[in-house]
């Protein structure tokens, strides 16, 4: 019995992290409607800056709130210089962006920071009082930061004029240009802000799963099924999917299929759940007109 | 345009230089195929073996373009089924000693069946949703092929060394070029019948289906028979381009299908050119030779700069999707369509009072 | 329809092709070698999963600088081509035959990963390339029978299992074995080893088996499973991501054990810092190699040689990856080769002493691990030596041992 609860606390905390990138996906998806397939790069490369920072001797916190902010500035930019030109292109043409971008950053990372693996600090302390045998000081603290980013991102597209706009801006850019939304600037907010929260995925995920240019490859792909598990327009939904990836994985390798195949289980699952709910398990169904 | 935007393409009637643009195509393929007819006697033994393997890629990208570019169904997942065939093609000749050359169509058909058979799932599934299936079936499929209890059968993570094939009844060839003009004759028919499929009644629904699927069906296409079978077809052209892949190279193991291979097919047919027939073959060719580009143009930077070869990667491929988006083919087309206007433009300005 | 003048020109262009053909043939014995210069070549993974080993082709790159720096051998510059594979087999199969083929290598040295190799070791062994001092573990590169032109450098995996069995053998017989291994070649061997080890003892003492991909985040899961089977000795052969997180997650989830880590992730700098030091105490291996991040070879000679190498040719590489000593020392091997062809760089020649290397020593192996090849000995290295953490540096122990 103690080995299954150590499963499910141990899936618990991987979908912790699963949940935060699909987090930033499906931030991503809100803001433009794509699936941004740099994202986990990006945010390796955001843990990268951060881990310089500290390195040359800033305190954890200051490091956190600077790398969050160069991670901002960094996915506005790249909307803007990179992405903005594809906008009347196909989206398959945007996809190939995505796969470019991917391999530049990933490609930087090894080629500065070299392949060696490196050590991220946590900002919760080693034995703080509400770690446990299952489950560490850092693993508790990640799961709090990803709820609450979850709090901030819901409470930002249903209770602020900012989050309709950019919402507006992704669904219908026509009609939302003529009620006088910078469509273009809500693109670019969008990706600013999913930056961030990949910034912040990336710094939570690195104490666990050390710093290495290849880190986010497999937490991208969980979290990418996480995040359509549970739908890709819903916040909620995301970070749900996320954890049940989490400890779904863990349930199969352990007592379902043995661990040579646990990707396969994990996946077919998902899959079979996609089959039967398409839109996800609390995505929006969409109805189309002829 | 269209919703995904895929170009259509144009239909000029008007003349360039004396000849219709028909006649212009099919000179360019007269010469295409002299050219690569030539190829294997006028480049090194290394040169063929790498536009064999252009060829190779050109089936397997002439398979996903049916099925992504003219039917709309993303997949992330197609070096599954080169993989598949690859396998297919190793098995049945080291354990059960089939001569090379008929197992391609075993493996084609294999595949045939295993695209059909995941496509009928797949129907329920959509854009991004159908591309994490189809990226869980490229993911999934190295480690099938790794599972212990089929080792026997598929060689494990050692995987499954095969000979290469001679040329047969005593040609002057020697075995690079034989396979060269073994890849290049199946590849011509394929090519073929893809043209054919795409411009019959059941490309016009695969199109149909990709532009307005709510519309189509109501016209009475029979949406899922066209998705499924679709699936399949575009399954069987991979496999056979995996079979001979397997041959052409000699060796194959889980490590050589990786999430990497299905990724460049997807960036080969975009870049290539969607819903396009020859966009497979310049699409292969990016493939095959743009990274071996990259790496020589990083070594201009100095050998501290050993893994930067894929960013410059990464910044050629976004180079090419900002010089054209819709692909090679989408850019020539639009070359094209110009030089015929102002040819047409020219004529008709000097003929006055027309 | 083809023109009576395309045909001619078709003809005329295929006879001056074959012709020049025959011209490109090498010279006679000595491909690859001019008087200036010998050319040699390499694949490794530079991107990819395995892209963290590229650090021992940048090492090989940088040794044979400084060859070439001291005048070379004999006058002649080594020149290395180290091209990216991604650890794709047939990227290498199509970056082997550009070497062999258009480049014309005399030899291909220390290609790295084992579907790699093999997947060109028919190809290479065919033509009667050397196919020199693979870099990989794995046991099939010593059969000089059947592929006498390919010769591997390190100890095997499975002769470092063997070295653990035994140990478990005769110092805990009744130990209850649990296994995480990466699930491909390098991880299986280890398993294999092991198991051929032990003997009828395997089906009893191997009490669980897990596995993972290097696609898997966290291997917490298989440590949790590996715990509840009850195992109280592990045998860890991971790379030094999955090593830091086992060695962590054992020690936070409370799973003492007898804990065998693999050599490839023994790194005092980079694997057992992050994981740890108080978590790494207790962990034992079996190397041949001085750990470059251990302090207790602080005035070492040869680490000081290596220190210096280092210093003035890898100026910002970092000094605790052992990838680094590791191709050093695989160069310098083959300098010694080389010296020893003098001037007869035929590759048959240069087969021939790479199978003639006596009790040669090296600045980073352990003290009294030498290098021995023979006509039926194609394992250069094969003796290792058990080390224990203390919780600051490697405590040798035992005497040196061949698996």
């Amino acid at each position: 019995m103690t080995a299954l609860l150590h499963q499910i606390f141990s899936g618990l905390a991987s979908g912790g992290i699963y949940a935060s990138v699909a987090l930033a996906l499906v931030l991503i998806y809100q803001a433009t409607h794509l699936v941004n397939f740099a994202q986990g790069e990006m945010a390796m490369f955001a843990t990268y800056i951060a881990w310089a920072l500290v390195q040359a001797g800033l305190p954890y916190w200051p490091a956190f709130l600077l790398t969050l902010a160069i991670a901002f500035a960094g996915g506005v930019v790249i909307e803007r210089v990179i992405i903005r030109p594809f906008d009347k292109a196909p989206v398959l043409a945007s996809v190939c962006v995505f796969i470019g971008l991917l391999s530049i950053f990933n490609s930087l990372a090894g080629f500065i920071f070299t392949y060696t693996i490196k050590s991220f600090p946590s900002p919760f302390a080693e034995k703080a009082w509400y770690g446990t045998r299952f489950m560490s000081p850092h693993e508790v603290g990640e799961i709090a930061v990803t709820l609450a980013m979850l709090v901030l991102v819901y409470a930002f597209f249903r209770f602020t004029p900012l989050g309709l706009a950019m919402r507006a801006a992704a669904q219908n850019p026509v009609s939302s240009r003529l009620v006088g939304i910078r469509v273009g600037w809500m693109l670019a907010l969008g990706w600013g802000l999913a930056a961030a929260a990949g910034a912040v995925a990336g710094m939570m995920a690195a104490p666990i799963v050390y710093l290495e240019p290849n880190m986010m490859g497999g937490i991208l792909l969980y979290g990418f099924a996480g995040a359509l598990l549970g739908g890709i327009d819903n916040p909620w939904g995301a970070v749900l999917g996320g954890f049940i990836v989490g400890v779904l994985e863990n349930l199969a390798g352990g007592y379902v299929v043995g661990p040579d195949l646990k990707l396969t289980a994990a996946l077919i699952i998902i899959v079979g759940v996609l089959v039967v709910r398409p839109s996800g398990l609390f995505g929006y169904r969409i109805v189309t007109r002829v | 345009m269209t919703a995904l935007g895929y170009t259509q393409a144009a239909a000029p009637t008007r003349q360039v230089a004396g000849l219709s643009v028909s006649a212009w195509r099919r000179i360019g393929l007269g010469a295409a195929l002299a050219l690569a007819l030539i190829v294997p006697f006028w480049a090194s033994s290394y040169h063929t073996f790498q536009f064999t393997l252009v060829v190779v890629y050109a089936i397997a990208l002439m398979g996903l373009n049916l099925l992504t570019g003219y039917n709309g169904q993303i997949s992330l997942g197609h070096g599954a089924f080169y993989a598949i065939g690859a396998y297919v093609t190793a098995v049945l000749v080291q354990k059960a000693g089939v001569p090379y050359w008929a197992t391609v169509p075993v493996a084609g058909l294999v595949c045939l069946g295993a695209g059909f058979l995941f496509g009928l799932p797949a129907l329920r599934l959509e854009g991004l949703y159908l591309a994490l299936a189809t990226f869980a079936l490229a993911l999934v499929t190295p480690q099938i092929l790794k599972f212990k209890n089929f080792a026997t059968w598929t060689g494990g993570v050692q995987g499954i060394l095969m000979d290469k094939p001679d040329a047969p009844w005593g040609l002057p060839l020697d075995s690079d070029q034989w396979l060269y003009f073994f890849c290049l004759a199946l590849a011509l028919p394929l090519f073929w019948a893809a043209r054919n499929l795409v411009a019959s009644r059941t490309g016009r629904a695969m199109v149909a289906i990709r532009d307005h699927p709510v519309a189509a069906a109501t016209m009475g296409v029979s949406t899922a028979l066209t998705k499924s079978l679709t699936f399949g077809v575009s399954a069987f052209y991979t496999g056979i381009a995996g079979s001979l892949g397997g041959i052409v190279v000699g060796f194959v193991a889980p490590d050589s299908f990786s999430i990497l291979l299905s990724l460049s097919f997807l960036v080969g047919v975009v870049v290539g050119g969607l819903a396009s027939i020859w966009g497979a073959l310049f699409g292969a060719l990016f493939v095959v030779f743009v990274p071996n580009y990259a790496d020589q143009i990083s070594d201009l930077l100095g050998e501290r700069a050993k893994a930067l070869p894929w960013a410059i990667y990464g910044v050629l491929l976004i180079a090419f999707m900002y010089l054209m988006p819709t692909g090679v083919v989408g850019m020539l087309r639009t070359a094209a369509a110009r030089l015929v206007e102002g040819a047409g433009r020219g004529r008709s300005l000097g003929k006055p009072g027309a | 329809m083809i023109s009576r003048r395309r045909l001619l020109q078709t003809t005329a262009a295929s006879a001056a092709a074959l012709a020049t053909r025959s011209l490109r043939a090498w010279a006679a014995n000595a491909p690859g070698v001019t008087d200036k210069e010998i050319k040699i070549g390499q694949t490794m993974p530079y991107s990819g999963p395995a892209s963290s080993y590229g650090a021992i082709g940048k090492a090989e790159l940088a040794y044979f600088k400084k060859v070439n720096d001291e005048g070379g051998i004999s006058g002649r510059m080594i020149n290395l081509l180290s091209l990216d594979d991604g650890y794709s087999p047939p990227k290498t199969v199509e970056q082997i035959r550009r070497l062999v083929e258009q480049d014309g290598v005399a030899f291909i040295f220390q290609s790295l990963g084992t579907p790699s190799n093999s997947a060109i070791q028919k190809y290479l062994n065919d033509r009667k390339v050397p196919q020199l001092f693979v870099a990989t573990g794995a046991t099939k590169w010593n059969d000089p029978k059947r592929f006498p032109w390919t010769m591997g450098w390190q100890p095997n995996y499975q002769t470092e299992a063997h070295i653990y069995a035994k140990y478990l053998l005769a110092d805990k017989p009744d130990a209850k074995i649990g296994i995480l291994y990466q699930n491909d070649d390098y991880g299986k061997d280890y398993v294999i080893g092991l198991k051929d080890g032990l003997g009828d003892k395997a089906k009893t003492m191997i009490v669980k088996e897990e596995s993972y991909e290097t696609s898997d985040p966290t291997i917490d899961s298989q440590i949790v499973s590996l715990q509840s089977s009850g195992a109280d000795t592990f045998l860890n052969a991971t790379t030094p991501k999955f090593a830091a997180q086992a060695i962590r997650k054992s020690y936070d989830i409370g799973w003492k054990s007898l804990h065998f880590l693999n050599n490839v992730s023994i790194s005092v700098g980079s694997v057992l810092t992050p994981a740890g030091l108080e978590k790494s105490a207790g962990v034992i291996t079996a190397d041949y190699r001085k750990d470059p991040t251990d302090p207790r070879w602080k005035d070492d000679a040869g680490y000081k040689q290596w220190l210096e190498f280092m210093k003035k040719y890898m100026p910002d590489a970092d000094l605790a990856d052992n990838d680094h000593p590791y191709g050093m020392m695989a160069a310098m091997t083959l300098v010694q080769v080389l010296k020893q062809c003098g001037n007869d760089l035929s590759r048959e020649n240069i087969m021939k002493e790479a199978a003639n290397l006596h009790d040669l020593e090296m600045p980073m192996l352990l003290p009294g691990i030498k290098i021995n090849t023979s006509a039926d000995n194609f394992a250069p290295i094969k003796q290792m030596q058990l080390q224990r953490f203390n919780g600051k540096t490697w405590e040798l122990f035992g005497g040196v041992l061949s698996g």
